[in-house]
């Protein structure tokens, strides 16, 4: 294949160029930095599920000494917008203000104070009076389209900006359907039928570091926004927008980030940015855990209802998938969660007829956000609980099922041309899939033959069983996302790599300095990484969709390969060659070689364009835009033990084969994969989070919303399968999200394995499990 | 009120109010940016830091409970320079990823060598358990310091 060769730099599990810092302790997050008369930011949120903000009195709030100011919807422009952080235009519609008269879950932004100090700001926001006018609620998905249901969107300014379904009059935030060949009469002649609906929960990303943003005015009255995002060119357009002030008069700094998992591709900057424009003096805002939990971003819960009509030999004959999300009070992400439903599982399985809608309605709860591998995560659960019902349907070995209906390097998908996101998508045939191998590395590594279908008694009460998936992702929004890099040489020989694309500790900057030095023949260290800086880096949408390394990395090779050129152009005017000669030039070990033998240093060559003959900088800005959205491939297997007795389930073991193209950095791809896994585990198991009969949020706390610990550990095996991309940089392509989705159908097929029922609501709680069993009359 | 604290071998100064918390006094005063803020409530670990050699929850001390004792940060164990033997096994493992969450992992994983400087694993789990990590599933980390141990080991006994 072209373009493969024997690597340096890439493939090798280098350290990442920022860890050592961040270990010792250097001051590198957004909240690392102290300004002179930097004042504290506090929220007031919304006591009610759906009011109406009848009067609202600041006055007391505002004679406190040490407040500076405080801004109620009264104070702010109200330029509606949505806080997705996505391309312009935006798929998600435009129903959020920065702050409004009404409130639509509990947790809504309502007023917010600057003051001296956090505790001033804190007093200050128990002094705002405000009189509601309380709204029924929609607390519950099913409802929230049923006729006369309370409308949460009755404001007549909000609106989709590209064309798509939007009536939120019916509480409908987003649709998508779509149809290949008929479903309905292939259904009818399918000799095998399987029907299966999975409903998920609200989960959070809980990065370990909350949102925290500080703004402040520089020298020349601009708005600096130091914050924890995941998209600083969307924050400056978005808060641009909100704000009423020109994008020109707004620096985005993307410092290091404590994690965000799409948490942070929401923009919530605005209300500390007015804080900032209105007193001329640094703001600071950190949102507490409580806070984080409710009133940032969350996972969309979604009920997802899959068909599968089979021929006697497994092959699909039609595949129907029905999902109905909820996208909570505002519509962030609301359609796209609802095309990734369809486009992220439907496309593993070729087959002749497909039939897919998707709805999200609003509800008067926390709002959905992105959340690593959204849309996936909510549709793998019944396409893989159904495929499993299938195989046992079919007498058929659950693993031999997939392998032999997968989609195959070289297949192209109609669903790919079908959906894309708000529009319709862009064709591809598969250029790389070691699905099947894949399949046979997880079921050794899991024993699956010795396990699979035995009775296997621990004791009395225990008994384990084994499951597994098979899971499907994308690498960025072909014909959507751009990413862009610059580079310039140095008289050392080094370079600086300036890039948009945002690391938010996933290891993007080490990513995209090997892919640069593996270009440029240089070692790591000569690739001085600088990211995300609106004023200083060029373009990237960010960090979303698996794009990274597969669209970014794009961008800084090409970047890299245009300026190896003209490192080489300017070396042979040094060896005295004809211009023309320069292709027969080699680059090794920072220099540039003839092939007689002599050889000038890059340091050379540098110092040669700057200060010697034809002196102009050696350097380049490259953008990137793909044609396809490669699909990594994963098949995931859990071993579980259950408590009959108390309905506990415990993962024993999980494998994780992984099929991510070449791996640029195989430790940095590993880790990815088991933050996934663990996180997905966490989810499947533990995580929830619940509401009372008012939307009130009943466990915003690590206390009662239990993420998975050291303790909890399963045994991981993860498996990178490698596999060699065409389009992608030196055969990578995306591994950030697909291994979130594997838990939920694994460990629920695991469980059925192990006691001989079906979890079709996550999470598998001892509660539900128990249930369960008692119903089947199995305990 | 005034308050002496030893931070990371040298005696220190503040000037706090009464209900100051350590984790603060930590940060804006002692200009420690390494013990991190992610719950306030004592469940994540990130604020961890050592009160004469244990590893306690920054945020929920006030610092007057520790007035007088010996803090130490990871400022304290190392710099870029010259890194403590647990920062450098978190790096070559790839336990570090967006490493909020190192320096709590960090100081309780040299208080469990100070103590045991032959852990197993089920040992550092044990130790690490309560760090809360969103990010790396902890499989390089327990990894990492077990590294760390038998490195810390071999140097001791390269040293007699
Ligand atoms: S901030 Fe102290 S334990 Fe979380
Ligand atoms: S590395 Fe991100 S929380 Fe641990």
């Amino acid at each position: 294949m072209s373009g493969r060769r024997e690597f340096k730099v890439v493939g090798r599990s280098e350290p990442k160029i920022d860890a050592l810092g961040m270990a010792a302790g250097r001051a590198a997050y957004t909240d690392d930095i102290e300004l002179p008369g930097m004042l504290h930011a506090k929220f007031l949120w919304s006591p009610h599920a759906h009011a109406r903000i009848v009067r609202i009195d600041a006055s007391k709030a505002r004679a406190l000494p040490g407040v500076a100011c405080v801004l109620t919807h009264e104070d702010v422009p109200r330029n509606i917008h949505t806080t997705a952080g996505q391309g312009y235009p935006e798929p998600s519609p435009y129903d959020t203000r920065m702050l409004d008269a009404k409130v639509r879950y509990v947790g809504d932004r309502v007023a917010a104070v600057a003051a001296e100090t956090r505790a001033i700001a804190e007093q200050a926001v128990r002094l705002i009076e405000v009189e509601y006018e309380v709204l029924p609620a929609v607390l519950d998905l099913g409802e929230a389209m049923r006729p006369g249901a309370p409308v949460i969107h009755d404001e007549p300014d909000c609106k989709a900006v590209i064309p798509v379904p939007y009536e939120p009059q019916r509480n409908l935030a987003g649709h998508v359907d779509m149809q290949i060949g008929d479903p309905e009469r292939a259904f009818a002649a399918a000799p095998v039928q399987v029907e299966v609906t999975c409903e998920t929960h609200y989960g959070q990303h809980t990065p370990i570091e909350p949102h925290v943003t500080i703004c402040w005015l520089d020298a020349d009255n601009r708005l600096v926004i130091r914050t924890s995002t995941q998209v600083p060119f969307h924050v400056r357009r978005i808060v641009a927008q909100s704000c009423g002030i020109p994008v020109r008069r707004i620096r985005v700094i993307k410092p290091r980030i404590g994690g965000g998992f799409g948490a942070k591709q929401e923009v919530l900057e605005d209300l500390v940015a007015m804080l900032a424009l209105r007193t001329g003096r640094p703001v600071k805002h950190e949102y507490t855990r409580p806070e984080e939990f409710v009133s940032s971003r969350t996972r969309h819960p979604a009920r997802g209802r899959v068909r599968l009509g089979l021929a006697q030999d497994g092959s699909p004959q039609a595949i129907d998938l029905e999902v109905l999300v909820n996208t909570g009070a505002y519509g962030s992400h609301a359609l796209t969660v609802a095309c990734n439903c369809g486009s992220k599982t439907l496309p593993l399985y070729p087959c002749p007829n497909v039939g897919f809608r998707a709805d999200s309605v609003y509800t008067n709860l926390p709002v959905g956000g992105a959340y690593r591998g959204y849309g996936a995560t909510q549709a793998a659960f019944p396409m893989e609980v159904a495929m499993d019902v299938a195989a046992e349907k079919l007498g058929m070995d659950p693993v031999e099922l997939r392998r032999k209906i997968h989609i195959r390097e070289g297949q192209g998908s109609a669903v790919f041309r079908a959906l894309g996101e708000g529009k319709s998508g862009v064709e591809q045939k598969i250029g790389s899939c070691k699905l099947d191998e894949c399949l046979t590395r997880g079921a050794e590594a899991i024993g699956w033959k010795e396990k699979r279908g035995r009775d296997r008694h621990i004791d009395k009460r225990l008994k384990r069983g084994v499951g597994m998936c098979a899971l499907m992702q994308g690498s960025s929004i072909p014909e959507i996302d751009m990413g862009a890099a610059s580079l310039k040489l140095n008289d050392d020989g080094s370079f600086n790599l300036l890039v948009g694309a945002t690391d938010l500790g996933t290891g993007s900057d080490t990513v995209l300095a090997q892919i640069a030095a593996e270009t440029l023949d240089v070692p790591l260290d000569h690739v001085i990484v600088y990211s995300s800086d609106t004023d200083l880096t060029p373009f990237d949408v960010g960090a979303y969709a698996s794009s990274t390394t597969y669209l970014s990395g794009e961008a800084v090779r090409k970047a890299a390969a245009i300026v190896r050129e003209q490192i080489l152009a300017v070396a042979a005017g040094m060896l005295g060659l004809p211009p023309g000669d320069a292709a027969k030039l080699r680059t090794a070990d920072r220099a540039v070689h003839a092939p007689d033998g002599r050889s000038v240093t890059y340091a050379q060559v540098a110092l040669h364009a700057l200060y010697d003959a034809d002196q102009h900088q050696i350097g380049t800005i490259a953008s990137h835009i793909t044609h396809a959205s490669p699909p990594p491939f994963a098949a995931h297997f859990a071993e579980v033990e259950v408590d009959t007795e108390t309905g506990f389930c415990r993962v024993v073991k999980y494998v994780a084969a992984v099929d991510c193209g070449t791996a640029i950095n195989p430790k940095l791809a590993e880790g990815q994969t088991e933050g996934a896994v663990v996180n997905g585990i966490g989810y499947a198991l533990t995580e929830e989070l619940l509401f009372d009969q008012h939307g009130r949020c009943r466990n915003p706390n690590f206390g009662h919303y239990k993420i998975l610990s050291t303790r909890d550990l399963p045994e991981l095996v993860t498996i990178l399968v490698p596999s060699y991309e065409p389009t992608g940089p030196y055969g990578a392509k995306s591994v950030s999200e697909i291994s979130i989705n594997g838990p939920l159908p694994a460990i629920s097929n695991a469980i059925y394995d192990a006691v001989g029922v079906r979890l079709f609501r996550s999470p598998f709680t001892p509660e539900r499990i128990l249930r369960a069993l008692k119903e089947s009359g199995r305990t | 009120m005034r308050l002496e604290l030893t931070i990371n071998g040298v005696p220190r100064v503040f000037e706090v109010a009464p209900e100051a918390l350590l984790i603060d006094v930590l940060r804006e005063q002692a200009g420690c940016r390494s013990v991190k803020r992610g719950c306030e409530a004592g469940d994540c670990g990130a604020c961890t830091v050592l009160v004469d050699g244990r590893p306690l929850a920054s945020c929920l001390l006030l610092a007057g409970q520790v007035a007088g004792r010996s803090i130490t940060t990871v400022e304290g164990l190392g710099t870029p320079e010259r890194p403590h033997p647990l920062m450098t096994a978190l790096v070559e493992a790839g336990a570090v990823q967006c490493g909020f969450c190192i320096p709590g992992v960090i100081l309780s994983a040299k208080a469990l060598l100070d103590e045991n400087p032959n852990p197993t694993a089920a040992d550092v789990r044990q130790a690490l358990d309560g760090h809360l990590c969103r990010c790396t599933g902890y499989v390089k980390q327990i990894e990492a310091v077990l590294n760390a141990a038998a490195r810390l080991r071999a140097g001791k006994e390269g040293a007699r």
